[in-house]
């Protein structure tokens, strides 16, 4: 039982995880995302401000 | 008091059409009829006092469901539910009072065993308290800075209403139920002897209950957002909410002794047993105490320096690297015990790793400041928000150096490790809270500004003298306790007996124990400051820093 949990680890378990951050990296970095990402950021300070402050 | 809208009765949306009174009345229902029956055939008087609780409070809650059905006031003018958010606020810094009482207790008499030490009061006893302190200051206080915080950004950000109806509701009230058992328990004897998760099996249900609603309505308000992009802070509010689901339903399965009873025993043993409880109590660490903050930071810190955060492509690889490393560093916790070494060195490593996304946020929240840079100066809000990113960074560097199995050698089972935890809790869980309550608290209320922004900059130096002292006091402690445990004479005898090194932590417990009470003065400052501020008083007219987010607008409130 260990020995195959470890194998599984050290192979398939160690692909998955380099491949799932090699996607985030990719997702986080593809120039297409830029815009998106750039609006995005702003999200916080372009609410809409007028039901804060009484009406 | 000018609190106008938002009261609890009247708040529910016309969108969800009664289905959420039917399903709060049906869970209320049965959790009656469950606590009636336990109360009856209780096993143990800890249950009969527990079935009482619960039963008084599905009466009340009955009594509060009938009079908000039979009682259709307008709805709320605002677009947003703000009174549950408002409730949560104020319990926090209920909870978050109790428990810093509570911690200076036990840190009194930890330095002084004598005090509050009654043969006939068992409830006075350090080991019935600590508990307490330790849920009081996590759940209590942590958990409903969490629940408000998150309801108030994921309907900010995603720009739409909390979704649920009454269902937010159920779960504040819900959540502090479970407080109040967790809580009571401790202190009458009730205790299934698991790190940070001490409540039996009748509480964790209850708590399943209320965190799966938790996590339905945060769902559904990102469902039926109008924002296209779910903002980041977002995901972490929604990775703590699923993690805590499956950290705590696993960590809990037990076999009930009797259904009317207050005993259970685990499904788990042994090493197995440790390494759960190890697994959960450091991804609470990990996700109730980490990635929920971090959700604070990401909405906080940007709205409050009115500049967007340094990166966000940065914040997305924070985000998925900090959740799938976190969850495998569990095993530091149990080096050089029964658990195989493999397993301790996988969560050595994996601790190690964490050094990268932590001070990946640490830097992303940090450099958000960037350019304006003098309002650490001018607000002592910002101050604090940035100092618990500070605190962050550091606890977070040192942790995984206490993970490593030849400094763990040292640092484990000795005050260190309480004083790593403090500055965890104090500096960066707390400061971060505080911060983001001080925001709040003017935004929700619609107040001009905070009462008074002297007693903030009093509550910031006050508090940060008491982790300073705190945590220092226990470096020196731990490092020494370590030391002397493992000195031997030159015949290879142990140097120091184990009374020898308690005589010696002696001085530096009660400069701890100073250091909390400043912490606890700071806190009382503001909740004095906070209740002003809800009166509507305003103390320093010249503060308008507060005022930063409403600049150009109409101050409506003011009095």
């Amino acid at each position: 039982m260990y020995e195959t949990l470890a194998q599984f680890a050290q192979t398939w378990g160690l692909i998955m995880f380099v491949v799932a951050f090699v996607l985030v990296l990719v997702y986080a970095l593809a120039p297409g995302n830029r815009k998106k990402f750039e609006s995005a950021r702003r999200i916080p300070l372009e609410e809409e401000e007028d039901d804060r402050v009484g009406k | 008091m000018t609190q106008e809208t938002n009261k609890p009765v009247t708040s529910v949306s016309s969108a969800t059409s009664g289905g959420d009174v039917m399903g709060v009345a049906v869970i209320l229902g049965i959790g009656l009829l469950y606590s009636l029956f336990a109360a009856a055939r209780a096993s143990d008087p800890l249950m009969q006092f527990h079935s009482f609780i619960f039963l008084a409070a599905f009466v009340a809650a009955g009594f509060a469901l009938i009079v908000h059905v039979s009682n259709p006031k307008p709805k709320s003018q605002s677009g947003y539910e703000y009174g549950v958010v408002k409730a949560g606020v104020i319990a926090s810094m209920f909870w978050g009072i109790a428990g810093f009482l509570v911690g200076v207790v036990i840190a009194f008499q930890l330095a002084f065993p004598d005090l509050l030490y009654f043969e006939n009061l068992p409830w006075t006893n350090f080991g019935r308290l600590r508990p307490l302190h330790t849920s009081a200051v996590i759940f209590a206080f942590g958990g409903n800075v969490l629940i408000a915080t998150s309801f108030y950004v994921v309907q900010r950000t995603c720009r739409a209403r909390l979704a649920g109806g009454l269902a937010p509701w159920f779960v504040f009230w819900g959540y502090n139920l479970f407080v109040v058992i967790a809580a009571t328990g401790y202190l009458i004897g009730v205790t299934q002897s698991r790190e940070y998760a001490e409540p039996e099996w009748y509480a964790d249900i209850w708590l399943t209950i209320v965190w799966v609603v938790y996590l339905l309505v945060f769902l559904g308000t990102i469902w039926k957002r109008k924002e296209p992009h779910i903002y980041v802070a977002n995901w972490f509010y929604l990775s703590f909410i699923v993690t805590i689901a499956m950290l705590h339903i696993v960590n809990n399965l037990a076999m009930p002794v009797s259904l009317t009873g207050s005993k259970s025993y685990s499904l788990f043993a042994g090493v197995q047993d440790a390494l759960t409880q190890w697994w959960y109590g450091h991804n609470a660490v990990g996700f109730f105490l980490t990635t929920g903050f971090l959700g604070i930071m990401y909405y906080f810190i940007p709205k409050r320096a009115e500049r967007p955060v340094f990166s966000y492509r940065l914040s997305i690889v924070h985000f998925w690297s900090l959740i799938f490393i976190y969850i495998w560093a569990g095993p530091h916790h149990l080096h050089y015990t029964a658990l195989p070494e493999w397993a301790q060195t996988l969560g050595m490593t994996f601790s190690i790793m964490l050094w990268m996304p932590s001070w990946g946020g640490m830097i992303n929240g940090l450099m958000t400041l960037s350019g304006a840079w003098d309002k650490l100066r001018t607000d002592p809000v910002i101050r604090m928000l940035v100092v618990s990113v500070a605190f962050y960074g550091m606890s977070t560097f040192e942790g995984p150096l206490m993970s490593i199995r030849a400094v763990n050698a040292l640092s484990h089972y000795t005050d260190w490790t309480i004083g790593h935890v403090h500055s965890g809790a104090l500096g960066w869980v707390a400061y971060i809270s505080f911060g983001a309550i001080y925001c709040l608290v003017p935004w929700l209320w619609k107040r001009e500004s905070l009462y008074s922004k002297a007693m903030v900059e009093w509550h910031f130096w006050i508090s940060t003298i008491g982790i300073v002292l705190y945590i220092t006091s226990m470096w020196v402690s731990g490092i020494m306790q370590g030391l002397m445990w493992r000195a031997t004479n030159e015949f290879g005898f142990l140097e120091h007996s184990f009374v020898e090194t308690v005589a010696a932590m002696h001085p530096y417990y009660i400069i701890r124990a100073c250091g909390g009470t400043l912490f606890l003065i700071g806190a009382l400052i503001m909740a004095y400051n906070l209740y002003r501020t809800i009166r509507g008083d305003v103390r320093d007219p010249e503060y308008q820093s507060a005022l930063a987010p409403f600049r150009g607008m109409t101050p409506a409130a003011a009095e």
